[in-house]
């Protein structure tokens, strides 16, 4: 059943791979649909996860994903200053993360 | 020719944020989930932003790619690691299968 469950994930996954591969879409479609499907399995994670310390971590893990998502829209539309929302969006997401971190240990914002 | 090396830095990076995205969805423990999800992230987002900086050379998007690979390489292990911590002090219990527990070993974990 486990290996069952394992090669039907497997082949889903390299399914979707070759469809994206193989169709028609223009090269930035390409280049930043599996960035979006990687999106919606941590969203799935902010949703579901039992602790607060799993939406913490989701929520990070998105963040870093939108940067490159920035880094793929500058590089294939030649307007550069997707990258400056990229840096900006990096900053903010540390500093809430950290925020975040020193709540869930027990401590206020001011020590 | 370098053009062919950055395409493929970044479907590296592509597969690595699908993968740790995936671990983030599929591992049982918010602590397993922090060591799947953000370090594969983040070497995935470092190899897309490589990919960018090789395709653009020593312009404005090139360096704006490599000024965030090395932020991200100092700012994501940080918060991960405040993250973890941070769990392990709300109280959090380990997979009931994790065989060892350093932190409460060494003594550093007052209740």
């Amino acid at each position: 059943m486990k290996k069952f469950r394992w090669f039907t994930g497997t082949a889903g996954i390299l399914a979707v791979a070759a469809i994206i591969f193989f169709s028609d879409m223009p090269l930035i479609s390409k280049y930043f649909s599996p960035l979006i499907f990687a999106g919606f399995l941590a969203l799935f994670r902010i949703i579901k996860g039992p602790t607060a310390a799993d939406r913490a971590a989701a929520s990070d893990v998105l963040g870093i994903l939108i940067v490159g998502i920035s880094a793929i829209f500058a590089v294939f539309t030649k307007k550069y200053w997707y990258l400056d929302i990229g840096i900006a969006w990096a900053l903010q997401s540390f500093i809430g993360i950290l925020a975040l971190a020193k709540y869930l240990e027990g401590r206020d914002f001011d020590d | 020719m370098i053009d062919l090396i950055a395409y493929f830095f970044i479907i590296i990076g592509l597969l690595f944020d699908v993968l740790g995205c995936i671990g983030l969805v599929r591992l049982p423990d918010v602590y397993n989930r922090l060591q799947a999800s953000t370090k594969c992230v983040t070497l995935g987002t470092c190899g897309i932003m490589f990919g960018v900086f090789l395709l653009e050379g020593f312009t404005e998007g090139g360096m704006k790619a490599l000024l965030i690979i090395l932020f991200l390489l100092l700012t994501a292990p940080t918060a991960a690691h405040a993250l973890a911590r941070a769990a392990y002090k709300s109280g959090i219990k380990l997979w009931n299968k994790s065989s060892v527990d350093y932190y409460r070993e060494a003594g550093k974990f007052q209740e």
